[in-house]
């Protein structure tokens, strides 16, 4: 059927959640949420919020979630109480999805992996990188703690319909380059508001080959762009990841060939090389090998950026056998428990542990300064995770470099910043 | 509804993790997150910001996490009114679902200097710069968002919604 008002993914979306025909950028609608989610540190406020608006029950106990995942297991005692708050919730309400230490993941990652999250869904977050299911194809968010406490009472958030802008990139993807490398190029590229307000899609033939693992880190960091939502029409690869997991139906959306756009940009990857964001914001960004001699006290690699299966595998295919350099810290953290077993069962602990590296139970940690890898004053790291702000992994006088898993595990390696090709070929 | 406070200015870009740090993101007390508002971008804010006082930044204000502390520990350190040239989006829903309102004026942004004194009119989204004497103008706030302000944020806006649909049922 030929449509009188062309769409994007994200506008099509956004009209079957707020019961319209179509939806134009700019309006205010009032949204029908498929899936609400807070975590240990935005919860609190928002069940603060859920109370005082004098709401008693959630809108539905299947599809309001809670991830203890920042600073769990609990790092300290005011934490806990943190956590205990989500947990009695969570049991008041019944709620059918709250993740205790043990089961539990950082959210991005493990809501996808439990099929929480589903293609053409609108789905919000009390945390920034909500915007990591549009991987799938779905729309969704970070909100504040208010915002959400305001959608588990009723279901239902108000939204501004987002311009979109279209990101289309060409070309093979040279060894070691992953979806972190694009999202990085890009954000060097537009800027840290370079797509504020806006709805990211991502698309080209490089996107259609790219794993779920990729995509799903493309949409994470659109919010380092300032970026509403990022966004990827799904194709084979999102329906061979969804099989196992989905358990409710789902629709899937495509953008109108004739759908409108506030800007497009187009990129040719094929002589891209790895990325790599120096302090203090996610837009100052080179290739890997026009960064000097960086000498580096740590690295991490895990995140709900690159705390995936995939990124695990990239690192132990340069670690194997190797030992890291004796000057430095590898802090490797799996996002999920799920992952943490098959890392186990693929024998990625083994090459990791001979490497000199320490492994960690799933947890934020380090991204965000918590604990479990905290830096000192003067300290460097290198992490791939999405932010490198002044005083983000600790001391407000330390600095994070952002890279993706290859040149993160290869950097160990040497001590200092490096290109994968100086340590191992592919 | 008339705003007046000394201007503390800020640069651009200015994100979460420098409004309030994570590693005081354990707890959720307002008082306690005041205490360590900008105190990595400007040691000795929180004792020396008066109730009332504005801050003053360039473009993206507030980019970043999602953390409502930011918002909140500015507030009740008694920040007023923020004005910028641009705002990260979920610092600007946070902000006015708090009850804290935000404009934004690229003129005002680049002519006001720190320490100033300036006067604000929500309703009209003028900016008075008393010590220069000049007047700003700012985007207006769309007439939602002034109810959220009037309201004093989300919570007792939809408080009040609940209350006025038993009312009619
Ligand atoms: S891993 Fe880092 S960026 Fe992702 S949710 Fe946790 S703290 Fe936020």
């Amino acid at each position: 059927m030929k449509t009188k008002h062309p769409m994007t993914i994200t506008e099509k979306i956004l009209a079957a959640h707020s019961g319209k025909k179509a939806v134009v950028p700019g309006e205010l609608i009032d949204v029908r949420i498929d899936l609400a989610l807070a975590n240990d540190i935005t919860a609190p406020l928002a069940i603060q919020a859920f109370r005082e608006i004098g709401a008693e029950k959630v809108f539905n106990r299947n599809r309001v979630v809670l991830v203890p995942d920042h600073f769990t297991p609990a790092k300290d005692i005011p934490s806990a109480e943190q956590c205990k708050l989500l947990r009695e919730f969570a049991k008041a309400q019944r709620l059918a999805h709250y993740f205790e230490v043990g089961q539990c993941g950082i959210e991005h990652v493990l809501l996808p992996e439990k099929g929480l999250v589903l293609p053409g869904e609108a789905v919000i977050g009390a945390d920034s990188h909500t915007c990591t299911y549009g991987g799938l194809g779905a729309f969704s968010t970070g909100v504040g703690s208010t915002d959400l406490g305001a959608a588990m009472a009723t279901g239902r958030l108000w939204l501004k319909v987002p311009e979109s802008i279209k990101l289309i990139y060409h070309g093979k993807l040279n060894p070691w380059v992953s979806g972190k490398d694009l999202i990085l190029a890009t954000i060097g590229d537009i800027g840290v508001d370079g797509a504020l307000y806006q709805a990211m899609e991502f698309c080209g033939e490089t996107i259609r080959k790219l794993p779920m693992s990729g995509r799903f880190t493309m949409a994470n960091m659109a919010i380092e762009a300032g970026g509403k939502n990022g966004i990827i029409e799904p194709d084979e690869i999102t329906l061979k990841f969804l099989k196992p997991r989905a358990k409710r139906p789902y629709k899937i959306y495509r953008s109108d060939q004739n759908a409108h756009y506030a800007n497009a940009r187009e990129y040719d990857v094929s002589k891209l090389h790895p990325q790599v964001a120096l302090p203090h914001i996610p837009s100052n960004v080179k290739d890997v090998r026009e960064c000097g001699k960086i000498e580096i006290d740590q690295v991490v690699i895990g995140s709900c950026t690159n705390g995936h299966l995939d990124d695990l595998r990239v690192a132990g295919r340069i670690l194997k056998g190797k030992k890291i350099a004796p000057s430095l810290r590898l802090i490797i953290i799996p996002a999920t428990q799920e992952i943490y077993w098959q890392a186990l069962k693929e024998g990625l602990f083994e090459i990791f542990l001979s490497a000199g590296a320490a492994i960690s139970t799933p947890t934020c940690g380090p991204c965000l300064g918590g604990y479990m890898g905290v830096l000192a004053a003067g300290e460097r790291a290198l992490a791939t995770t999405n932010r490198n702000f002044r005083g983000r992994m600790g001391h407000v006088e330390s600095e994070v470099f952002l890279s993706g898993p290859a040149v993160a595990a290869a950097s160990a390696i040497k001590g200092r910043i490096c290109h994968p090709e100086e340590v191992v070929r592919k | 509804m008339k705003l007046e406070g000394k201007v503390w200015k800020f640069g651009a870009d200015v994100d979460t993790d420098a409004i309030i740090p994570a590693r005081y993101l354990n707890q959720s007390d307002p008082k306690e997150l005041a205490k360590h508002a900008m105190e990595d971008e400007c040691p000795g804010f929180s004792t020396e910001v008066k109730e009332g006082d504005i801050l003053l930044a360039e473009k993206n204000f507030g980019c970043g996490s999602s953390r409502e502390h930011a918002p909140l520990a500015l507030k009740a350190a008694g920040i007023s009114c923020i004005i910028a040239k641009s705002f990260a989006r979920i610092f600007f829903r946070n902000s006015f679902n708090l009850g804290l309102p935000l404009l934004e004026s690229p003129e005002a942004s680049e002519a006001i200097k720190d320490g100033d004194r300036v006067q604000v009119d929500l309703n009209t989204g003028e900016i008075f710069d008393l010590t220069q004497n000049r007047k700003f103008s700012a985007t207006p706030i769309p007439p939602f968002m002034q109810e959220l302000l009037r309201d004093g944020g989300l919570i007792p806006h939809l408080r009040k919604k609940r209350k006025q649909s038993t009312k009619k049922t």
